[in-house]
């Protein structure tokens, strides 16, 4: 490349002007995406601070609000969360390995089909469920009997369920956008064994918005363990 | 070396007009849609500018109403949405933002040797956000404003106050973003944008400090972020968080504000740091004393942040042991800090300096952050806190960390990079004077704050006993010599943008990669990738200046 007078508009193939060449762009994106992760765990983690705060205070009302969750959805929605990682991990290797565009788009639409089974099964089934049951925080929330004096702690439970599960589905919501953003660069062929940075990095984003789930269901499902009260 | 007051036509330097970063386009959208980071930098100073001069005017009706004791100009009430829109204009939307996204913006490839930031893109994003924010906090200040302070306690915040508290926190919340953005672009920028030979050692500490600030803005905002986020919903939904009454804890909003408020501090004095390192070399003409020392203390600095939350907790109900481990680490970011002032006195030593307008205000730095730094110890023992705490001693000592340390070097590091973004020398003598203007200013308007403080004046407060009143009018007093220091700097720039002198690629003789290329830069910034074969400030090596001096 000249070093100087380049466009600022970006060639074909994807490279940036700012950068020497490929290599280092794929190493700027890579690190930018992880030190983006590095925002996101101290995003959550708030949240999970506060929660664990307060589940340590009131290990009871957060024992109740655990029963509160069906804990049959969020251990399927953790299985299908865990597929679409490995889909999305086979989307970067069959780009890595040179595969036909065709493969690629299979492994990338099975990966969208799999993030919106999750959003379907957690609106449709879970909070759908807590509007009729009104465990809703600020929607209708009605203490039943048997909570007692927890009441108060058994709706901060309900609040940090729906603000972490809200904020991670709001993170599948992006990613799936990603990943449609994605497929339409793979229907145009621009993804070669030389060039899969976006599918990349966002194949990061995608496993750590899996991750938060991982600690998240056990975390609000099965606090407290799941014997029967 | 002393300096004559006017400078000579710059040898070297030509007024034919040459294509740079600023007359390459013209228009609003050549602007406006912009990815070149020094005409972003530039977006960001317009923006802090006017955020400086709202928080400003929110002082100064401060400072008025403080004249008598019983208030000379506004209601009470008036005066808490102004101590508040002052403190959440000036830290969130001034402060924070002020170096790293304006000088850091804008030097940041340039001392590197790269053609942009690794994520133009992104940085042109950052300042949509900013703004955004910005609009925001305007609308609720128009609006009415907030009474909560700019810390947002909880129970009050959530559950008292009847301002929008709801918008103001969105407001910072959304600002955050920006933080985050910048910081991102600043770490990949610096570990992988380097040109061909410069190794981390090599960098100008401008760069060690920008990287520290970096992580904490990557590491600290998030968690500011999501605690505005649960104090709106709480205001929101009326659900229990941090409400007592619904089994919340307030406490844990303080824990939680801190822990990001208390690295934000350092995120305004890491950057100014760095400034300062770039301006006692330049102007001492010597190789810095302790090069790696500065570097690693900025990096210590930034990790020890994470750790001090506590000391803002000491009378709030957090435990005394827990008083006592934030009390000691608390005095352990003094050492790094030492390390620095050390440090840069050492460079004066056998320098030869001149006293330049930039070398101005980074002595007067290397004083107040001095005064600033040592009062903070004060503030870190557990029994003097214990007295001082919520006073105005507190006031004092932050504002001189923030106006006598993060302001100063924000003025001393425009008037030195002042040539190379406009291409453009300003009236030397004048900028001298304001310098010094400032100088006395700040310290009439803060010193007698740490004896009101002392003497037990509380922050926060419209009215206060009759016998304090004589501190209060100097203190009132050199507020207004602040604000005479602040408004002539900007008719001087101002005037030099189209009638100061043209300067030189280098006028001041300095070293760094910036200083190599065209004043003002081009787009690309250099012509050819630089090769760096040397250590940073390797004064034997720099050319003479070419502002004359005597």
């Amino acid at each position: 490349m000249p070093d100087a007078a380049i466009a600022h508009d970006a060639n074909p193939t994807g490279f940036a002007h700012q950068f020497e060449d490929l290599e280092q762009q794929r190493d700027a994106g890579r690190l930018g995406m992880w030190v983006f992760l590095a925002t996101e765990i101290l995003f959550f983690g708030g949240l999970f601070a506060a929660y664990t705060v307060y589940r340590s205070l009131h290990p009871v009302a957060f024992d109740i609000g655990s029963h509160l969750l069906n804990w049959k959805f969020g251990a399927t929605n953790t299985a299908v969360l865990i597929c679409s990682s490995l889909s999305m991990a086979l989307a970067i290797r069959s780009a890595q390995t040179g595969k036909k565009k065709g493969t690629i788009i299979f492994w990338l639409v099975l990966t969208m089909i799999l993030g919106a089974l999750f959003l379907f099964l957690k609106f449709r089934f879970e909070w759908y469920q807590d509007f009729l049951d009104h465990t809703i925080p600020g929607f209708g929330f009605a203490n039943q009997a048997g909570w007692g004096a927890n009441a108060p702690q058994v709706q901060m439970f309900m609040c940090f369920y729906f603000f972490m599960t809200g904020l991670h589905a709001l993170h599948m919501i992006v990613g799936i956008g990603v990943l449609a953003v994605l497929t339409g660069m793979a229907a145009r062929g621009k993804f070669t064994s030389q060039y899969f940075a976006p599918l990349e990095i966002s194949g990061l984003y995608w496993h750590f918005v899996d991750i938060i789930w991982i600690f998240l269901f056990p975390l609000l499902y099965l606090a407290g363990g799941r014997y029967p009260h | 070396m002393s300096t004559t007051a006017t400078i000579d036509q710059a040898p070297g330097a030509s007024s034919e007009p040459q294509v740079n970063y600023l007359n390459a386009r013209y228009g609003i959208k050549s602007w406006l849609l912009t990815l070149d980071h020094k005409r972003i930098g530039l977006l960001y100073l317009g923006t802090i500018t006017v955020m400086f001069l709202v928080g400003g005017i929110a002082a100064t009706m401060m400072r008025l109403n403080l004249i008598e004791p019983q208030g000379a100009l506004v209601e009470p009430e008036t005066y808490n949405k102004l101590f508040s829109t002052h403190g959440i204009v000036m830290v969130f939307f001034f402060l924070v933002p002020s170096i790293p996204a304006t000088l850091g913006n804008f030097l940041i490839p340039l001392m590197i040797g790269a053609r942009d930031v690794a994520f133009p893109k992104l940085n042109l994003l950052s300042w949509y956000v900013f703004v955004t924010g910005c609009c925001l906090m305007l609308y609720v200040v128009a609006t009415g404003g907030v009474d909560t302070g700019w810390t947002f306690y909880t129970p009050y915040s959530s559950l008292s106050s009847h301002t929008d508290v709801f918008l103001a926190a969105m407001a910072v919340f959304i600002g955050g973003f920006s933080s985050i953005l910048t910081g991102m672009n600043f770490v990949v920028t610096i570990h992988k944008m380097r040109a061909p030979g410069l190794t981390w050692f090599r960098l100008p500490l401008f760069i060690w400090a920008m990287y520290a600030t970096s992580l904490i803005f990557v590491l600290a905002t998030p968690v500011i972020a999501v605690t505005m986020f649960l104090l709106m919903l709480e205001r929101l939904l009326h659900v229990g968080i941090f409400d007592p009454a619904l089994g919340g804890d307030p406490l844990l909003f303080q824990h939680m504000f801190w822990f990001y408020s208390h690295p934000a501090v350092y995120i305004m004095i890491l950057p100014s740091m760095g400034v300062i390192s770039e301006l006692i070399t330049a102007f001492s003409r010597k190789r810095i004393f302790g090069y790696s020392f500065i570097a690693f203390s900025s990096l210590a600095i930034a990790v020890i942040s994470f750790l001090v939350w506590g000391h803002h907790m000491f009378v709030a109900g957090e435990s005394v042991y827990a008083g006592l481990v934030f009390s000691v680490l608390s005095f352990l970011v003094a050492i790094p800090s030492a390390v620095k002032v050390f440090n840069w006195t050492a460079t004066l030593y056998k320098g030869s300096i001149s006293y330049e307008a930039p070398m101005l205000y980074a002595l007067g730095f290397i004083g107040l952050f001095t005064i600033g730094g040592l009062t903070g110890l004060f503030l870190a023992a557990l029994a003097t806190d214990v007295h001082l705490n919520g006073t105005y001693f507190v006031v004092a000592h932050f504002h001189y960390i923030m106006v006598g340390g993060a302001v100063m070097a924000l003025m001393g590091g425009l008037h030195f990079w002042w040539p190379k973004i406009t291409g453009r020398l300003y009236p030397d003598l004048w900028a001298r004077f304001a310098a010094l203007v400032i100088f006395i200013g700040f310290n009439l308007t803060f010193f007698p704050q740490f004896v009101l403080g002392y003497l037990g004046m509380p922050r926060r407060y419209a009215m206060y006993p009759a016998e304090f009143q004589a501190l209060n009018v100097l203190s009132s007093a050199g507020a207004s010599v602040l604000a005479v220091g602040y408004i002539i700097p900007l008719i001087y720039l101002g005037w030099s943008l189209r009638h100061g002198q043209i300067a030189g690629p280098n006028p001041w003789g300095a070293k760094g990669l910036e200083w190599t290329t065209q004043s003002p830069p081009l787009t690309e910034n250099f012509l050819k990738t630089p090769i760096v074969t040397e250590d940073a400030y390797d004064y034997e090596t720099a050319p003479e200046p070419e502002v004359v001096r005597a």
